[in-house]
């Protein structure tokens, strides 16, 4: 099946160079027309709190904890330096690579794994992976919530195989469980995306080259699954960096991550632009980031 | 056959099949403990206690919990059909037209997709704030669907567009060979060809918005608890078995809709 792109639509007028002009501007104006509710619904329900959110983060917080959108400075910006936001800002990045570091290697085998199949199996692996995607992500963090409790079903089997009693609940190490656990398909699905396109005749290939398993992986399956790679990298980063949820019910008051220090800014310091700027920042590295997927993963969310 | 990647033997395919089942287990066994533990008679989450139905008793019983569904429904519904009409007409102007701005309204269109869900909160937070002193509203129904049909419009266009690029155009344009006029042959040719992408998105719309809770939780106002919203807030004050059937209803909930979601976009249209 073909698309076939600005192509006059069929009428009963010779098709005159005047008369496809005239069609094609038409055309504009209906698809502008079409768009223009969603395009004005962005704009000032999407674009317009973005550009707010720049405001505050130069605005100044008053004594009584409300904002003064007078004298602009950058205080909110060089609060950022401060050894305890520094310190927040590491362990966030620190917990965000860990976890999609752990993705890509529990999901590449998998991916691998799914391309190898039957196509009715493999449908049928690419549902059971997006069923968790989509489903209710505070219901599945509550359930490992449930799961490492100190009387917990984990704890229960750790004592009875004799390594004693486990204490994962808010730990970092739960807060990553929770985030491999959450962000997982999102590396799933586009590793197995880049992976399944790739000729297999190009590994067979290798291998009668006489390629070890291991070279044949690293200088021709990898390099060519490399978009998945980044893609699902990205796709699983740029979440766990902006993590509320996660560290919220399974983290401790010591694993305080960037999402939740951003909310305490607003709900709790009435900090308004130093929360402005935090959310600035993540901003950022957000758009960064995506700029980077769309050059090298393409899009195969 | 040309493509695919054969299997590999031995030892490296037992791993790869080793790794796959802990995948699934890891993914699904969390879940099935929880609904396991939604029926344990034992005031302690995690420990099983005999088989028990009083905490959906409790949750049929307790005020609170039906208000919070019953605003969540609103909500979704509300925000669901609005979200489909926008998002659609937005994925046919980027699918079938050409328009000045398309690049910046394309980007536009993805950014509440990868935007994190605290940096948006804090977005509608200001905004709303903002607006408030410009017009005087108080929080609650309105702004919780304004913004819920802010990010929903960008996942209902990606799915719609998926399908819309998997259809050939050519067949509107014979319709119109045909004398159809152009709502005719919109209305009876691609219409019905695009339906289960709508379908799909609708759906999506419907569990995200059910889902949410960072977004809700910075926009609400008084009278205005979503379900997620509610749990969220019980988890933090004190775990109870309460949350667990509760959880066990949003789960299936969810994950309901996300059956029928996938099974809608997948639908050949059958139309006659």
């Amino acid at each position: 099946m073909t698309l076939t792109h600005n192509r006059p639509i069929a009428d009963t007028a010779v098709a005159t160079p005047e008369f496809e002009a005239a069609n094609e501007r038409q055309k504009r104006r209906r698809g502008l027309l079409l768009a223009l509710p969603a395009y004005a619904y962005l704009v000032l329900f999407f674009a317009v709190p973005l550009g707010i959110v720049i405001v505050y983060s130069f605005a100044t917080r008053n004594r009584f904890g409300g904002t003064d959108l007078t004298g602009w400075n950058i205080d909110s910006y060089t609060a950022l330096g401060d050894s305890l936001v520094r310190q927040v800002l590491l362990r966030s990045i620190t917990l965000a690579v860990i976890t999609t570091v752990l993705c890509l290697v529990i999901a590449y085998p998998l991916a691998y794994y799914m391309a190898t199949r039957r196509e009715s199996v493999r449908n049928l692996m690419l549902v059971f992976v997006m069923i968790p995607f989509w489903t209710n992500f505070l219901v599945r963090n509550y359930a490992w919530y449930v799961i490492l409790g100190t009387d917990g079903p984990l704890s229960r089997v750790t004592e009875t195989v004799g390594i004693g009693e486990t204490r994962l609940l808010f730990t970092q190490s739960a807060v990553v469980l929770g985030l491999v656990y959450g962000f997982l398909p999102f590396m799933i699905l586009p590793l197995y995306a880049s992976i399944e396109r790739i000729d297999g005749r190009l590994l067979e290939a290798s291998r009668d080259l006489y390629a070890s398993g291991f070279q044949s992986f690293r200088h021709v399956l990898l390099p060519l699954s490399m978009p998945g790679v980044v893609a699902g990298s990205i796709l699983v980063f740029i979440p766990s960096l902006g993590a509320y949820v996660t560290p919220e019910i399974l983290g401790g008051a010591k694993t305080t991550l960037l999402g939740s220090y951003i909310v305490t800014q607003f709900l709790t310091a009435r900090n308004l632009p130093f929360g402005a700027a935090l959310s600035a920042v993540l901003m950022v590295i957000m758009l960064t980031a995506t700029i980077v997927y769309f050059r090298k993963g393409g899009r195969t969310l | 056959m040309t493509g695919s990647i054969t299997e590999p033997r031995g030892v490296t395919r037992r791993l790869l099949q080793a790794n796959a089942w802990f995948v699934y287990l890891f993914f699904y066994a969390p879940i099935v403990l929880l609904v396991i533990f939604s029926f344990s008679d034992s005031r302690n989450v995690g420990v099983w206690g005999g088989f028990t139905l009083d905490w959906y008793g409790d949750f049929a019983a307790s005020e609170p919990t039906k208000d919070a569904l019953w605003a969540s429904l609103q909500i979704a519904a509300v925000s669901t059909v609005v979200a489909v009409v926008l998002g659609t007409m937005a994925a046919l102007a980027l699918e079938r037209f050409t328009f000045r701005g398309k690049k910046v309204f394309d980007a536009l269109l993805y950014l509440p997709i990868i935007i994190p869900d605290v940096t948006m909160a804090v977005m509608m937070l200001l905004f709303f704030a903002e607006a408030s002193k410009l017009f005087g509203f108080t929080k609650g129904f309105s702004t919780i669907t304004l913004s819920h049909i802010a990010f929903s419009i960008s996942f209902v266009s990606v799915v719609v567009r998926a399908r819309i690029a998997g259809t050939d155009q050519r067949l509107e344009e014979a319709a119109m060979d045909l004398y159809a006029s152009r709502w005719q042959a919109f209305r009876h040719v691609t219409l019905p060809l695009i339906m289960p992408g709508i379908l799909g998105g609708a759906l999506l719309a419907l569990t995200l918005s059910l889902d949410d809770v960072v977004i809700t939780q910075f926009v609400t106002g008084p009278g205005w608890t979503t379900l997620p919203v509610l749990v969220f807030g019980l988890i933090r004050k004190g775990v109870t078995p309460l949350i667990n059937a509760v959880s066990v209803v949003m789960l299936v909930a969810s994950t309901g809709l996300v059956g029928l979601s996938l099974i809608a976009q997948r639908l050949r249209s059958d139309t006659s």
